[in-house]
């Protein structure tokens, strides 16, 4: 008793049906990295290796861990809250490595200008100066102690 | 137990999934750093910019960002009197040398940094068609480098302009807010260089982070409110006029 006629050509659809399942199956779990998914829509292992990318700037606090003599003329001074790497540029390398890595010597005549050239839209209380009247090219240096840059009775250390 | 071929068959690919799920594992998180423990964010005091462009060269610096792309840039407004809508925007090279005598004189002139907002509610990873841009758990909008196709619909989505293809990898590159820093105990080079203090990280998950002072005892706003981004670079002393 048969119900169906040829019968077997649902069984051979069925089977192409089951090999294109398990095709998708095995392709999807080679393809999709693992960590696909861990946290949301993406690869979780992403944030890990953005995570390890290496740094450049040391930040001032490891600065300060050996120029303490530098630390404690600018911790006096206005420039206090600025930090080493924002005038002496990044130094993760040096910071790593202090004998063989050394930063460049600064010229403060160039320097000085970034921050207090005057400019009609810098804060009216920034200290600000046309650096052509003021001082005629000359190194600020001269007259101002960066680090601690009030100039003292006496000229400047 | 006898398996014949056909059990076999459906068995192995089985067997190989559950092997890969076994393999994931949990990913190696860096030591002392818990992701669910930090909500981070910026804080941008705009009384306080110069326009120095320290922060621009910093970030280039620190994340190798190829000259004429910006993570994070400064732009310097004019606004003449009382038309809001029609402020005169420059940002010579993103601010990153500074800003050269201004033009125009007498009216309104401020400096605003910009960067990525970090958007809880994020544009650009809602139209990445790959999963290759996320909000992190700890708060950061990052891109996967390696799943990015750069197809470019996060730089048309991001309403802040904050994105850009990087033209070595050819892949969608923005502001990671150092997250390779702050994940270190550190503070982003933008903020590390900042010689005024108008850039500050900020943890909104950490009760002690001053943040929570700052934001309860003055007024602050986020960049083009009305879209709903959830952004959180605040911003205090933001003009009107400003986009």
């Amino acid at each position: 008793m048969k119900k169906f006629k040829d019968a077997g050509h649902l069984f051979r659809m069925a089977a192409v049906f089951l090999v294109g399942v398990i095709a998708f199956v095995v392709l999807r779990a080679a393809f999709v990295p693992r960590s696909f998914g861990q946290y949301g829509h993406y690869r979780g292992k992403a944030i890990a290796e953005i995570a390890a990318l290496p740094i450049s700037y040391a930040g001032h606090q490891v600065c300060e861990g050996c120029h303490t003599d530098v630390f404690d003329v600018k911790s006096k001074g206005v420039h206090k809250g600025v930090a080493c790497e924002s005038c002496h540029g990044p130094l993760a390398k040096h910071a790593d490595d202090p004998a063989s890595v050394q930063p460049a010597k600064l010229d403060t005549a160039k320097l000085c200008v970034r921050c207090h050239e005057a400019n009609i839209a810098k804060p009216k209380n920034f200290p600000q100066v046309v650096a052509e009247e003021h001082s005629g090219g000359a190194a600020c240096e001269s007259c101002h102690q960066p680090h601690s840059p009030a100039i003292v009775a006496g000229g400047s250390q | 137990m006898n398996i014949t071929r056909r059990q076999m068959l459906i068995l192995l690919p089985a067997a190989a999934v559950a092997w890969d799920h076994i393999l994931a594992g949990t990913p190696e998180a860096s030591p002392n750093y818990n992701m669910t423990d930090h909500w981070w964010g910026m804080l941008i005091d705009i009384t306080k910019c110069i326009g120095c462009g320290s922060c621009v060269r910093g970030c280039q610096l620190e994340n190798q960002v190829p000259d004429g792309y910006f993570r994070t840039w400064v732009e310097r407004y004019h606004v003449a009197d009382w038309e809001l809508e029609y402020p005169k925007v420059d940002s010579p090279d993103g601010g990153k040398g500074g800003f050269p005598i201004a033009k125009e004189e007498g009216g309104k002139n401020f400096f605003v940094p910009k960067l990525c907002n970090h958007c809880a509610d994020s544009p650009c990873t809602q139209v990445c068609p790959v999963g290759a841009t996320f909000v992190s758990p700890d708060g950061v909008v990052l891109v996967d480098q390696k799943y990015c196709l750069g197809c470019r619909y996060c730089v048309q989505a991001c309403p802040y302009g904050c994105r850009f293809i990087n033209p070595k990898t050819e892949t969608a590159n923005k502001c990671t807010l150092c997250y390779h820093r702050i994940t270190k105990g550190l503070t982003t080079a933008c903020c590390e260089v900042c010689p005024t203090g108008t850039r500050q990280l900020a943890d909104l998950k950490n009760p002690k982070d001053p943040i929570h002072e700052f934001l309860r005892t003055h007024s602050v706003q986020v960049l083009k409110p009305h879209l709903a981004t959830r952004a959180k670079v605040f911003y205090y002393g933001l003009d009107g006029s400003v986009r």
